[in-house]
């Protein structure tokens, strides 16, 4: 196919087409408006799948122009929705090698899931075309179609567009649930659905106030009801296997969590070990260490790196001691604050020893510098080295500390990591994870409690 | 550089004070050497020094009393506080009552040359440890206590300027690397250091006038 055209060659005319040049003199024309290359979604410049960026790259015009003309074509019909959707699905994003279609065909349980989502909302629109309102017509059936694209796109997006999409709904969820305002959502979607409830009936009643207009109703209410007993049973299938997936995804998860676990501190022993072969009194010691963590992880529950920490501060003070203790580096430690440890505290922690261990390892620095911050909103580790450093964009895969350890650690909670290197000026790793309301709120709690004493 | 500065060393460790004076050699010329309070006191006023490298601990009470009883007859003489203490309120205490910077007993002996130089010259010395002490004392949230005495309320907080500075320097980088950091020239950030310096002595912040009165020092 033509767009399999290396770049490098001219994009025009491509060879297929050479010998034919009369022929394809108006294409020319229109094809030399564009960049040259195959349609290709754009994620860089996106408002939601790309596709308008895409396009207006692909021919030539502004983005903008594109997606006013896609809405204005969807106010019309509705029919522009789901075929944004469809060409999401069928566009590969500009670098990817296959489109998210072509990877959803595999996906047997999505194609499933928006099968089911599309016949629930059709469904729906039978009962509501009984009211014989046209904008329910010309708007809802096209979306059926859209449901069920964006349930296969949100099955089958690569990592970085997944990331974006839940960036774009986030708002929603926080009103659905999460955190202190959990109570406040759920006030506000009962409010949202008991008015739209009242609104409806009163609808119904007051267009069409004769009961033999409603008489068509009832016959679509029992279409309706013969549906859903037809598929009902499906339905239900299809969303326990969603849960049964979850929690497989779940068992996943604490799976690559205990990977990592074993290698800050099981495998890390190990390296020591093999290092120190030849101070037998070290190996001992190194060994007994690591089978008393073991032990109590395993028999009393006690996570290897997650300390017995009473306070962060304590947390950071006690990284300092292990990692002089074990690799003999000494670590200049500043804190600067303090506050109770969460969850995602202990994941901070765990993540910072790992990137203290690993400068100690592997920088060959004389001294490591430590630095923790507690702010309002969040708190902030930074571990510095004079050591060699690195080129952060060539790190083998097969680093696990750095990638695994220290990033997949910070971004299951929630924080971020950021890593300064080049070779020959040392490394710096700083760690930010954003203070939890349920972490700040003990504090603010027992303010209040011992004013009241 | 003129000459080097005059150094008296103040420390009740009689190995330390030697191998000090030992590792410093031609780049500081040590004038006297004290091991208490009373003969430090003495002692200084006698020779009236450049720098004064004092031990935070001494046996007969702290660095500050050193500090307090020369600070009025002799305000040109300057005083690195030095120690192997990591109390906060130690340091403070000494800051407070008028040295000029904070090292701790690791540091190396360039740095430490260094550090008198710079004090010789009149410019604050901060050590990551100091730097993050500070830090702290400045970030706790000011309590009711702190809001009225304050007679001028710039004393009591630093800039985000100032915050970004010794964050740096906390982290254990040079006034050079922070200049670089910041894309700001090293005479910034010596005066940046310098503002907080004396925001740490005249601050009438609650936080820190406490430690300062544990310290009998207001």
């Amino acid at each position: 196919v033509h767009h399999r055209t290396e770049p490098s060659e001219p994009a025009w005319p491509p060879s297929r087409f050479q010998g034919h040049p009369r022929r394809h003199s108006r294409a020319e024309r229109w094809r030399n408006r564009g960049n040259g290359e195959p349609l290709r979604r754009d994620p860089e410049d996106r408002l939601a799948g790309g596709v308008a960026a895409g396009i207006a790259a692909w021919r030539g015009f502004s983005p903008t122009t594109v997606r006013i003309v896609l809405v204005v074509i969807a106010l019309w019909g509705g029919w522009a929705v789901p075929l944004y959707f469809i060409a999401w699905l069928l566009i590969p994003a500009r670098g990817a090698e296959a489109s998210i279609g072509s990877k959803a065909r595999h996906d047997s349980r999505g194609v499933a899931l928006a099968i089911a989502l599309g016949s629930l909302l059709a469904v729906f629109l039978l009962l509501a075309g009984a009211l014989n309102d046209t904008t329910v017509e010309t708007y809802g059936w096209p979306q059926v179609i859209s449901v069920a694209c964006l349930t296969l796109i949100w099955r089958n997006a690569p990592e970085r567009e997944q990331a974006a999409m839940r960036h774009l709904v986030e708002p929603l969820e926080s009103l659905g649930a999460g955190g202190g305002k959990r109570r406040r959502g759920t006030v506000l979607r009962l409010t949202a659905a008991v008015v739209l409830l009242v609104a409806g009936v009163g609808w119904l009643l007051t267009s069409h106030a004769s009961l033999a207009l409603l008489r068509p109703l009832t016959g679509v209410l029992l279409v309706a009801a013969g549906i859903v007993l037809l598929l009902g049973p499906w339905w239900l299938r299809i969303a326990r296997d969603l849960v049964l997936e979850r929690q497989a995804r779940a068992r996943a998860e604490e799976r690559a969590d205990m990977a990592t676990r074993v290698h800050d501190s099981v495998l890390q022993t190990l390296a020591l070990i093999q290092r120190r072969a030849d101070d037998p009194q070290q190996v001992v010691q190194l060994a007994r260490a690591q089978e008393r963590e073991l032990r109590s992880w395993l028999f009393e529950g006690r996570a290897p790196g997650e300390s017995d920490a009473t306070s962060f501060a304590d947390g950071v003070r006690q990284i300092q001691r292990d990692v002089e203790a074990r690799h003999g580096v000494p670590v200049e430690v500043v804190t600067v604050g303090d506050c109770p440890l969460g969850d995602d505290l202990g994941a901070l922690l765990a993540a910072a020893r790992e990137a203290t261990v690993n400068a100690a390892k592997w920088s060959g620095a004389s001294v490591i510098s430590l630095y923790a911050e507690v702010e309002p909103d969040q708190v902030e580790v930074a571990v510095r080295d004079r050591g060699k450093g690195f080129d952060p964009d060539s790190v083998p895969g097969d680093r696990k500390g750095l990638a695994e350890s220290v990033h997949g650690r910070m971004t299951r909670h929630g924080g971020s990591v950021a890593v300064q290197s080049a070779v020959g000026e040392g490394t710096k790793v700083t760690l930010r994870m954003p203070r939890t309301e349920a972490a700040a709120a003990p504090t603010e709690s027992g303010e209040t409690a011992g004013r009241s004493h | 550089m003129s000459q080097p500065p005059r150094v008296v060393l103040v420390d009740d460790h009689g190995l330390f004070r030697s191998g000090v004076r030992a590792e410093l050699g031609q780049q500081v010329t040590v004038v006297g050497e004290a091991d208490d309070v009373a003969p430090a006191i003495e002692l200084i006023e006698r020779v009236v020094p450049d720098v004064v490298l004092l031990d935070v601990h001494l046996p007969g009470g702290g660095g500050q009393a050193v500090i307090a009883a020369v600070k009025k007859e002799h305000p040109e003489v300057r005083f690195l506080a030095l120690s192997a203490s990591d109390a906060p309120e130690d340091v403070i205490g000494v800051i407070r009552a008028g040295a000029r910077g904070y090292v701790t007993k690791t540091i190396s002996t360039a740095d430490l040359a260094d550090a008198i130089q710079r004090v010789a010259d009149g410019d604050a010395v901060f050590s990551h440890r100091l730097a993050g002490f500070v830090l702290d004392a400045f970030a706790a949230a000011p309590s009711p206590a702190d809001v009225k005495p304050s007679f001028d309320p710039e004393l009591d907080q630093l800039t985000s300027r100032e915050r970004e500075v010794l964050r740096l320097i906390a982290q254990g980088y040079t006034y050079k690397e922070t200049a670089r950091e910041l894309y700001i020239s090293v005479k910034t950030v010596e005066s940046h250091v310098s503002s907080v310096l004396r925001k740490l002595q005249l601050s009438s912040r609650h936080q820190l006038t406490r430690w300062a009165a544990e310290r009998r020092l207001t």
